[in-house]
């Protein structure tokens, strides 16, 4: 009788001390990373080459997901205000959802998926093979040498695509709305200046820069830390629970920080 | 090219594209002023600016020529203080009447100025003496319906 009640009991508590420890790991990680980033010595040539996984192999896909994004924007939009009989707010409706709310979230949803995961899995990989091991046995720093190069590039490419993602859905939301509806280019432009403010453009970028360090915090947080991963199942599986994880708990993240930073800044 | 080389190229493109990308978006869309950075402020002061907002536009004979920089309250007479931001080229009289006004039926309220024929020009940091505040449908239409009422 007793024990019915105090085995759900048990395993509440557990659940709940496991993820306080896990949340806690996760914390000192970040805070261990934050000090690596800011301290020099950087690995200048690590960065590049994560800079090239991250930022500009994924170019492509932002561009193409980008087009599409504002071709569908301006044809929703354009379906909308023809009713109304205010065509001409199209390129500020365009601009402005593109800038404050599509861009930064599509674009970190396209690159946990594409990079995130693909570097969770990596490290946790290095992990699984005592590869992080073997760096400390050589006295070699694995947040210098592996955790900070990703990270860095995490934060610096992230903003840089939402801006070829907006500027790209731009102009997808130029075709469909100037080439196929004919709206007026001049109205589309206009418009769009006209309302695009600094401050929106603004909240896109705080929001990349937020969202990239979520990212580049989750991914690589996870796969380094995957043999104290809470399920206690290591090796292959280990690694493909862990990267599962990574890429539910960065995704939510984002659109969680995305409320938040939207409601502080509107 | 060499392994080394290809690597710095692919990554210096998209740095230079993403930084273009973001230097469009923000002269372009942000309004960033980097080239045309001159512009004089003149000052107005409505009995009510209700609806309008900064950034809105200030035209003279429909033509944008400003924006509205800044608007306060003057707690001494209740009245709202409006800082525009204009092209250095407009010259405006000392007469010239600042009037608050709606784009369309529900569109943005923006400032109307319609010169003026003094010969007396409003220097950088002046104020625009006449004024007409927002106009609010609901007062003309109660203001319509007393008066009519008052006649009979």
């Amino acid at each position: 009788m007793i024990s019915a009640i105090r085995t759900p009991i048990v395993s509440l508590g557990g659940n709940i001390i496991a993820a306080v420890e896990e949340l806690g790991r996760m914390g000192i990680f970040f805070a261990t990373v934050l000090r690596h980033a800011v301290w020099p010595p950087w690995e200048f040539r690590l960065i590049l080459r994560q800079l090239r996984f991250v930022g500009a192999r994924s170019t492509l896909v932002i561009a193409v997901a980008g087009a599409f994004v504002g071709m569908v924007v301006a044809l929703q939009f354009y379906d909308t205000l023809v009713r109304f009989g205010s065509v001409s707010l199209l390129g500020s409706a365009v601009g402005l959802s593109l800038v404050r709310e599509l861009g930064p979230v599509l674009t970190a949803l396209i690159i946990i998926g594409r990079a995130g995961s693909a570097t969770c899995a990596e490290i946790g990989i290095m992990r699984s093979d005592n590869q992080i091991d073997a760096l400390e046995c050589m006295a070699i720093d694995p947040y210098r040498y592996l955790i900070v190069p990703r990270f860095l590039a995490f934060l610096i490419a992230i903003p840089l695509l939402t801006g070829i993602f907006d500027v790209i859905g731009i102009l997808g939301g130029w075709f469909v709305g100037v080439v196929v509806f004919e709206v007026n280019q001049g109205a589309y432009f206009q418009s769009m200046a006209d309302s695009v403010l600094l401050h929106d453009l603004n909240m896109g970028i705080t929001k990349s820069v937020a969202f990239s360090m979520v990212i580049g915090w989750v991914s690589t947080g996870k796969g380094f830390l995957m043999h104290l991963n809470r399920s206690m199942v290591f090796g292959a599986e280990g690694v493909s629970r862990v990267t599962t994880d990574a890429v539910v708990v960065a995704s939510i993240s984002v659109l969680f920080a995305d409320y938040i930073i939207s409601a502080l800044m509107l | 090219m060499t392994e080394r080389a290809s690597l710095e190229f692919t990554v210096g493109l998209f740095m230079a594209a993403g930084l273009l990308s973001l230097v469009y978006l923000a002269v372009k869309l942000g309004d960033i002023g980097v080239f045309d950075n001159d512009t004089y402020s003149l000052t107005a002061r409505f009995v009510s600016s209700s609806g309008l907002t900064e950034g809105a536009f200030v035209e003279v004979g429909g033509v944008r020529i400003g924006t509205v920089e800044e608007i306060r309250p003057d707690f001494d007479t209740y009245e709202s203080i409006v800082a525009m931001a204009l092209d250095p080229e407009l010259k405006l009289q000392d007469d010239a009447i600042a009037s608050i006004r709606t784009s369309g039926i529900i569109g943005d309220k923006f400032v109307k100025i319609t010169p003026g024929g003094s010969d007396i020009y409003l220097e950088p940091g002046d104020e625009i003496l006449e004024t007409e505040a927002s106009i609010s449908l609901e007062e003309l239409i109660s203001k319509y319906i007393f008066e009519s009422g008052d006649k009979d």
